[in-house]
């Protein structure tokens, strides 16, 4: 078994196996995580900022330890900058919000065909409320970003917003180049972190990003909060998305005045157990040695697309390669429907996985297809969860095609 | 739970395709989409004197998609308007329990929620037609 089960209370009791590939939809959540989550709903649960009690104190200093392990995650140069959102949806619509009025019309916001809908549609609703358009980067066959292509694309583009990995085809985003792309043509630069970050800390620094989102729940955290990073002198320059508590500074009936960021992107009280826990997620994965992790799921991911290559009738879409990737896979069952293996694989095989279009239709469309079936790792999976799905495909197929 | 849902039943009406195909003159066509999945059918009816004369669908889905998209030929097919008119809600009343012969072989759906789409689509694609004639008048 791999000993870092220990740390998943998923793990904990089991009548069968937990072959767990849905990782990219949403991890299993950490021990100190669910941990932390009790003991603040047990202990320390109170408002925070407003109260002047012991406990109240206590779920601040949480509250405030949470953000600063955000920014260590990020390694971003000051907890201002970081903005607890409910997830990378809210945090990539937070994101349109403060850029949108840059935009004048016939500008453009260059996205990719590899995009989740959460990475599109709030850009769609910008350029639609500025007169501005979108358009995207093409994507190769081996399921990357095909940035050859950059260079005839940068007319009049002011933001750039791409998936610093894809949920579909694994593919790791090369950002240098789009950094130096964004140098070149003075747009800002938008990294959807969704995935990504299940993958170890960060460096937003070093990336040269300009705004980057993630969602706790995929990186080990629990569901309904996440981070939105974002440069100070972009979050100050915009008013804030929502109104309410906590974001303002002086308030009377006929106007307001805004607190400074990250508070003005933080309307009302914010799911106080739901950051605190994230910090711990962040901090367990900050404690790992990802080389090691790294690795270990690069070998179950070489596995995983030797078994699918030479299963008949299976196509991988994407790279099949195990270099700047996460441990996401996306192939299809020739005459099998996605839904039919997944649902199979499940009930016969105890191997979760996900069928559908994964949010993103146009990346669908590319490949010419509807829906594929997506095994995706985490620290936590091992060589029988590999076995297990590679089994069971063979007997779906056996089966049903 | 799931464990009859690919049961040997299923599959053979799947596989069974009646219907399955497209009419050269339809009086009607619909066409619908299952947004979890992508899935798509479209249903072409032949319809005369208030009866379903012929009835073709092109269904692109999972087998239980394919399993359902052939009972509709089955039920549908050479009965009355009238009586296709009622098989929407008879589907939906069968997935949440009501007993009903007609689509006894889909009773391992029922405890499959996140499949109740899968089986009803094609009588919406049904529904959709019959009412888009109706508004013909
Ligand atoms: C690449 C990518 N972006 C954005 C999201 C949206 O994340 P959430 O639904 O947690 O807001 C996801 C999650 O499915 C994703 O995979």
């Amino acid at each position: 078994m791999n000993p870092i089960r220990q740390d998943f209370p998923a793990f904990d009791r089991l009548d069968r196996p937990l072959h767990f590939l849905d990782n990219a939809a949403t991890s299993q959540i950490c021990r100190p995580a669910l941990e932390a989550l009790v003991r603040f709903e047990t202990d320390d649960r109170s408002n925070v900022k407003r109260g002047v009690y012991a406990r109240a104190e206590r779920a601040s200093v949480a509250f405030d330890d949470a953000r600063k392990a955000a920014m260590e995650f990020l390694n971003a140069p000051s907890p201002e900058e970081i903005v607890f959102t409910s997830g990378a949806t809210l945090g990539l619509n937070t994101a349109a919000h403060i850029l949108q009025d840059r935009l004048k019309p016939g500008d453009v916001i260059l996205v990719s065909l590899l995009e989740h809908h959460s990475n599109l549609v709030p850009w769609q609703l910008a350029a639609e409320r500025r007169g501005a358009s979108l358009r995207a980067i093409p994507v190769t066959d081996g399921g990357r970003l095909d940035l050859e292509r950059l260079d005839e694309l940068a007319d009049r583009v002011k933001i750039v917003a791409v998936t610093h990995a894809s949920n579909v085809t694994g593919a790791i985003t090369d950002v240098a180049r789009l950094r130096a792309f964004c140098d070149a043509t003075g747009a800002l630069l938008v990294l959807d972190g969704a995935q990504r970050a299940a993958h170890g800390p960060l460096d937003v620094q070093a990336l040269g990003c300009d705004l980057y989102a993630f969602s706790g729940h995929k990186c080990f955290g629990p569901t309904g909060i996440g981070v939105l990073w974002g440069r100070y002198d972009l979050l100050d320059s915009a008013p804030p998305f929502l109104g309410g508590g906590e974001m303002i500074r002086r308030v009377s009936i006929e106007r307001s005045t805004f607190a400074p960021p990250p508070h003005r992107y933080e309307a009302g009280t914010p799911p106080i157990g739901g950051a605190i826990a994230l910090g711990a997620a962040l901090a367990w994965s900050m404690a790992q040695d990802w080389d090691r992790l790294g690795a270990q799921e690069r070998e179950l991911a070489g596995r995983m697309l030797d078994g699918l290559a030479s299963l008949p009738g299976c196509r991988i879409y994407g790279d099949t390669g195990t270099q700047q990737r996460i441990g996401v896979v996306s192939f299809e069952l020739e005459d099998v429907h996605a839904h039919d293996v997944c649902q199979l694989l499940d009930s016969d095989h105890g191997v979760m996985l996900r069928g559908g279009h994964h949010c993103a239709q146009p990346l669908m469309e590319r490949f010419d297809t509807v829906a594929t079936v997506r095994a995706s790792l985490a620290p936590y999976n091992d060589g029988a969860d590999v076995d297990a799905l590679l089994n069971g495909l063979e007997a779906v197929r056996r089966k049903l095609a | 739970m799931n464990d009859a849902l690919y049961d040997q039943a299923i599959i053979a009406e799947a596989r069974s395709k009646t219907g399955a195909g497209r009419l050269d003159a339809p009086t009607v066509t619909a066409e619908c989409d299952n947004p979890l999945c992508g899935d798509r059918i479209t249903v072409d009816l032949a319809v005369q004197d208030g009866a379903i004369s012929d009835l073709a669908h092109k269904t692109r889905g999972c087998l239980l998609t394919q399993a359902s998209a052939s009972l509709l030929a089955r039920y549908a097919k050479g009965g009355d308007v009238a009586a296709a008119r009622e098989l929407r809600a008879a589907i939906d009343a069968f997935v949440k329990g009501q007993d009903d012969e007609r689509f006894a072989i889909l009773t391992p759906v029922r405890n499959a929620k996140s499949r109740w789409d899968c089986v009803t689509l094609p009588f919406q694609a049904l529904a959709d037609a019959l009412a888009d004639l109706e508004k013909r008048g």
